[in-house]
């Protein structure tokens, strides 16, 4: 099925394409729209309608996906969590916090518990190095994590359906 | 000299530091309006004097980058700010952007009206999503106040302020890879020149520059350039004013410390930062961001025939005042001014190979000696750590990287080169007890 957004989201691409002097600076931030309203990726009618919208060819915006790492081309979990495993965070656990987040899940980095409710991700740097270790939760920030302080976390995501 | 300021940080512990009130109680919008009654010119002229070295990583002189936009010309300018934060160990930008927006869009107001832009583009990181929440509501604050949109402080120079999104690429803080993304496609670098100041953004003059060098401006214009510059111990570098420290790692307070520039390493490891973890011995430090060389206490100044430098030569690096041209002097970079400190408890080869694995995966992969070179030095420390290198593999680490140096498109290289041939020759004996060992003498993690 063709991919649309609602009124309201049409609205706010609207008023995205407003800020720039032409159709294709709009293209990142219209995408992360697309990709929010769409279970959080982006597939091919994705791109279709927003090399509609912005008059761009699919090659120029499936090239611009590819690129950056937070365009997703499946579907992740319901929740994505992304543990920092940079310098900084290294020198202070993250190897622990990432091990802890693999066995409460049962899944490996990379993978999806088995219910769809969790994708299990590394993260490079993420300006939190003086809070290390850290981790995002959608797009909220956890830091000066302890293991205990993940379980919290991670309860609460496993308990909303 | 340790020498603690408040001037971006005044708002950080203040439930409500991030709104409009507070800030106008400190004399918030002040600076903009008084910039905006004076010439073009004039405001340039007072931000040279200031001496605001770029505090995204290159330490160019903001004033000075100001001046290289035409002065007239048939296409709109831009003023674009780097708020790509991404260089590991660096976490600065992010606390003003949510702890004192304002600072920001006062100094975009500033910077737009000296460059002769209508528009500002703030290009934001996706994963700063608090961030971005602030800087739109400090704008529609501003805008209520009428110190945005047509008719800024009454004065009829329109400007505008975006916040613009990235999404996931730590190249996309090098500037011109910015441009690109800016303008809605992949975040390659581009070749310079054309410099941004004749073809920026949309093909535009424009000028790109950091959070943290905007955010100062105001304060800059409160003070009077010359006042603030002399606030710095390294006024005679042309290194002015006050700044943010970070530091992270094995110390026992990391954090973001505000300063007069002067500070030295030690006052920012020991007295900002509380000393090393569980009071072991520093082993080494990255003084500004993972793409500077790594320097060890042991080393001194040693810059004799260089008169600027007279008092500091045969000193400890550790009591060098941290500036641009100082640590360039000692063969380093001050990069972010964002140190990653590292207690001798922890195994310096999983840190190089902790960041080499980093540039290796940011690579945009446009030149070849950074694309294939990163992953070549990446795959020879998976090696080393495993127990399994040579000691002629150890010795290519070093071809591998001078080969990259100053063979590519953008700054990258150099700074994925900088770590790797500065590691390698000063933690050599570490690298090569893997080799000889085989792995068996890595007994050490790197957390400490
Ligand atoms: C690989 C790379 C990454 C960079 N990342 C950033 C960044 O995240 N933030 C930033 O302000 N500057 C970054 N820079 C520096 C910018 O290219 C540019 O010099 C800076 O934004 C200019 O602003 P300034 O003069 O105010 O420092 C980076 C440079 C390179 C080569
Ligand atoms: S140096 Fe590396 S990051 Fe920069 S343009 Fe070349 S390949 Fe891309
Ligand atoms: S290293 Fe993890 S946030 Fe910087």
């Amino acid at each position: 099925m063709a991919f649309a957004l609602s009124a309201e989201t049409e609205k706010e691409l609207q008023a995205i394409l407003a800020r720039y002097p032409n159709k294709m600076a709009a293209c990142i931030p219209v995408l992360h729209l697309c990709q929010d309203t769409n279970e959080n990726y982006v597939n091919d009618d994705v791109i279709q309608f927003v090399a509609e919208k912005l008059e761009l060819s699919a090659a120029h915006v499936k090239g611009v996906v590819t690129f950056y790492t937070l365009f997703n081309q499946r579907k992740p979990g319901k929740h994505q969590v992304w543990v920092c495993r940079t310098l900084s965070c290294a020198m202070r656990g993250a190897d622990k916090i990432l091990h802890h987040c693999e066995k409460r899940l049962g899944i490996h980095v990379g993978q999806t518990t088995p219910d769809g409710k969790i994708t299990l991700r590394t993260a490079e740097c993420l300006a939190s190095c003086g809070t290390a270790p850290m981790m995002q939760v959608n797009k909220d920030y956890f830091e000066n994590l302890t293991v205990e302080d993940v379980d919290r976390v991670l309860d609460r995501l496993l308990l909303d359906a | 000299m340790l020498k603690p300021t408040t001037y971006l940080t005044h708002s950080y512990d203040k439930p409500e530091g991030f709104r409009i009130a507070p800030y106008e109680a400190q004399g918030g919008y002040q600076s903009a309006r008084k910039a905006l009654g004076m010439a073009r010119e004039a405001v340039i002229e007072e931000a040279k004097k200031a001496h605001v070295r770029g505090r995204g990583g290159a330490g160019f002189d903001c004033g000075t980058k100001w001046s290289f936009m035409p002065k007239e010309s048939a296409k709109p300018h831009y003023l674009v700010i780097n708020a790509d934060e991404g260089e590991p160990g660096t976490f600065k930008d992010r606390t003003i952007m949510e702890r004192n927006p304002h600072s920001l869009i006062e100094g975009c107001l500033i910077g737009c009206y000296a460059i002769g832009a209508h528009a500002c583009y703030i290009y934001v990181r996706d994963e700063l999503h608090l961030s971005k929440a602030r800087l739109w509501g400090a704008i529609e604050e501003a805008r209520t106040k009428g110190y945005l949109g047509k008719t800024p402080f009454g004065k009829a120079y329109p400007i505008e302020i975006y916040v613009h999104t990235g999404a996931g690429a730590y190249i996309c803080g090098e500037e011109t890879s910015l441009l690109n993304s800016l303008e809605g496609r992949r975040g390659e670098p581009r070749l310079k020149p054309p410099f941004p100041a004749q073809y920026g953004a949309f093909g535009c003059p424009s000028t790109v520059n950091n959070v943290e060098t905007i955010a100062i401006m105001p304060t800059v214009f409160q003070m009077g350039g010359d006042a603030f510059s002399q606030l710095s111990a390294l006024h005679s570098f042309n290194d002015g004013g006050s700044r943010l420290f970070g530091v992270s790692g094995h110390v026992k307070r990391p954090g973001v410390y505000e300063a007069c520039v002067g500070l030295t390493l030690r006052e920012l490891i020991y007295d900002l930062g509380g000393g090393i973890t569980s009071d072991r011995k520093l082993l080494a430090v990255i003084p500004g961001g993972s793409s500077c060389p790594v320097m060890r206490p042991e080393e001194t100044v040693n810059l004799p025939n260089d008169a600027r430098f007279g008092e500091f030569n045969g000193q400890s690096i550790l009591d060098l005042p941290l500036g641009v041209d100082t640590f360039r002097g000692i063969g380093s970079m001050l990069g972010t001014c964002c140190a990653i400190v590292l207690s001798d408890a922890a195994d310096p080869t999983l840190a190089i190979h902790n960041l080499m694995r980093f540039y290796r995966h940011e690579s945009c992969g446009q030149c070849t000696p950074c694309r294939e070179g990163c992953g070549w030095i990446e795959r020879i420390l998976d090696k080393v750590v495993a127990g399994k290198a040579t000691l002629e593999e150890l010795n290519q680490i070093h071809e591998i990287a001078s080969d990259i140096t100053g063979n590519t498109i953008c700054a990258f290289g150099d700074g994925a080169a900088q770590p790797a041939l500065s590691f390698v020759r000063k933690f050599r004996k570490e690298l090569e007890d893997y080799v000889v060992s085989g792995g068996s003498s890595q007994t050490r993690t790197l957390v400490a």
